[in-house]
């Protein structure tokens, strides 16, 4: 089955030294690849910060508004996605368990 | 046999075989056909048959494998009907067949494994807790949901509603059909356990003027324990909660009087008590201590030992009963705990050491009428009767509980 895995910055990060901040993404690429090469992970992306965004939103006449910023105002903050392919919600939950930093992450399946 | 009778027979007969029969089949065959309304329809329409068979022919010798053949034909018929199926029917045939040959291995209609699949399932830690309790009392306990409102005092439509979401969720989320692997099994355990252990504190804290599928929530907890006992029969938190409620049920006629009032532990008439089933409970918790692997539900099965078998409430040994909620607390810091261990302590220190080992725990039980209750009680026995009116005030306005509302009126109407 195929799963989202939103990745959110849940405001439990430590500021870290640029040392720390430099291991710490050292770990998250080498997990990234291995369940990639693994064919766990179809793709994904780490995403710019919120202040980044731009929301469209289209009414029912076919009228667009854009503004500026997230559409949700939320603590914790989508920073990256991924796409992954696993057997079922327990392989999906404990692959979500590894993610090496401390983050919240909403798993949705897939429809196919 | 007159019909009257023979229909009673059949009745009781019926029902144990219901209750022990049903989830297995239900297991089964969500098991082979993936689907769990498919399933539970099957295995009803089969418990259909047996009520306009059994009360006419008599009770077959194996009541399990008459309703396994009766299900597992009415599964080919169906499957042959549905579109859905053509592509794996031969194989789920195979599978259907399969359920037979293993009765005659295990003596049963089928091997265990299948109903520890649907508990696990059912408890999912993706399913909202409100989810896990309905849908493990409907689908393992096998109760109806009309039942299961009642139990837990909410509309039946609420009930449903649960337990199609929660189907809805395991088929669109993934959710796996399987007993957990050994390294997630710890976690996963101790989910299933509180799932039942919730059922059970429902029926438990029930009085005795409710409805009565809120009171037998505490035996349908009970029974489903002892299943899950006799599946993993190496789990010692499984024996420690299987012998926690049994230590409850032992005692349970002694807790309301003939009119319905509520009894504590000190007033309890020790004579009530079943204790043969206290010295089985015992037992089974002595196993559990055995198999050296502690955790907090042998320890409060271990409590509640030292109560039912203290020869009466002054005799009870409050210095090991202080001592066990200490261990607990160490497991679990419950302020609830910390409460029953302050408890504890005024028996065996006295009033005055236990309010003040309840005093820092105000501010998380503040809205909590057993807090009240217990300061209440320790501030009489000091003396300080005007405080502890105040105080079982508080306690009253907190509980819905009608019996506690009655217990705690009348000590207020008395002073």
């Amino acid at each position: 089955m195929r799963y989202m895995m939103l990745i959110c910055d849940n405001g439990a990060w430590e500021p870290l030294s640029e040392e720390e901040n430099r291991a710490l993404y050292g770990r998250i690429a080498s997990w990234w690849d291995e369940h990639r090469q693994a064919g766990r992970i179809v793709e994904g992306h780490q995403l710019q910060p919120p202040d980044t965004a731009t929301t469209v939103r289209r009414a029912p006449d076919g009228n667009v508004t854009v503004t500026d910023g997230p559409f949700l105002e939320a603590k914790e903050v989508v920073g990256g996605y991924g796409i992954i392919d696993v057997a079922d919600l327990d392989a999906a939950i404990a692959l979500a368990s590894g993610w090496p930093a401390p983050d919240t992450i909403e798993i949705r399946p897939v429809i196919e | 046999m007159a019909p009257a009778s023979r229909r009673r027979e059949v009745d009781a007969r019926l029902a144990a075989t219901v209750r022990e029969e049903r989830g297995r089949l239900v297991a089964s065959l969500v098991r082979i056909l993936g689907d769990w309304d498919v399933a539970e329809e099957l295995v009803q329409e089969a418990l259909v048959a047996a009520l306009q068979t059994w009360p006419r022919d008599g009770l077959p010798e194996r009541p399990g494998a008459w309703l396994l053949t009766v299900a597992r034909r009415r599964a080919l018929d169906r499957l042959r009907r549905d579109a859905r199926y053509r592509d794996r029917l031969a194989q789920i045939g195979d599978e259907l067949q399969l359920m037979d040959t293993r009765a005659d291995e295990t003596g049963g209609p089928m091997g265990s494994d299948d109903r520890l699949r649907l508990l696990f399932t059912c408890c999912h830690p993706a399913l909202s807790l409100e989810a896990q309790v309905a849908l493990t009392l409907r689908t393992v306990a096998g109760l109806e949901t009309p039942a299961v409102a009642r139990a837990f005092l909410v509309p039946e439509a609420t009930v449903a509603q649960r337990i199609v979401r929660a189907k809805r969720k395991i088929r669109d989320a993934g959710i796996p059909y399987r007993v957990p692997e050994p390294a997630e099994l710890p976690g996963r355990l101790a989910g299933v356990l509180s799932v039942l252990y919730l059922v059970f504190n429902e029926g438990y804290l029930a009085s005795s003027g409710e409805a009565p599928e809120r009171r037998e929530l505490c035996t349908d907890a009970a029974w489903l324990a002892s299943l899950l006992a006799r599946l993993m029969p190496d789990e010692p938190e499984v024996l420690g909660l299987l012998a926690l409620m049994r230590l409850h049920l032992a005692r349970a006629d002694a807790r309301f009087a003939a009119d319905g009032a509520l009894v504590l532990l000190p007033g309890q008439d020790r004579g009530l008590w079943d204790h043969a089933e206290i010295a089985r409970a015992v037992e089974l918790l002595e196993r559990s201590l055995r198999m050296d692997r502690p955790g907090p539900y042998q320890v409060q099965a271990a409590i509640l030992a030292c109560h039912a078998t203290a020869a009466s409430y002054a005799e009870t040994d409050w210095g090991e009963v202080v001592a066990l909620y200490d261990r607990l607390l160490q497991m679990t810091d419950s302020p609830i705990v910390a409460l029953n261990r302050a408890l504890a302590l005024a028996e065996r220190d006295g009033a005055q050491p236990a309010l003040e080992a309840l005093e820092p725990l105000e501010w998380r039980l503040a809205g909590y009428h057993l807090y009240h209750a217990s300061r209440a009680m320790l501030l009489r026995r000091l003396g300080r009767l005007d405080e502890a009116t105040d105080a079982d005030r508080r306690a009253l306005a907190r509980t819905d509980n009608p019996a506690e509302q009655r217990l705690l009126a009348e000590r207020l109407a008395s002073r």
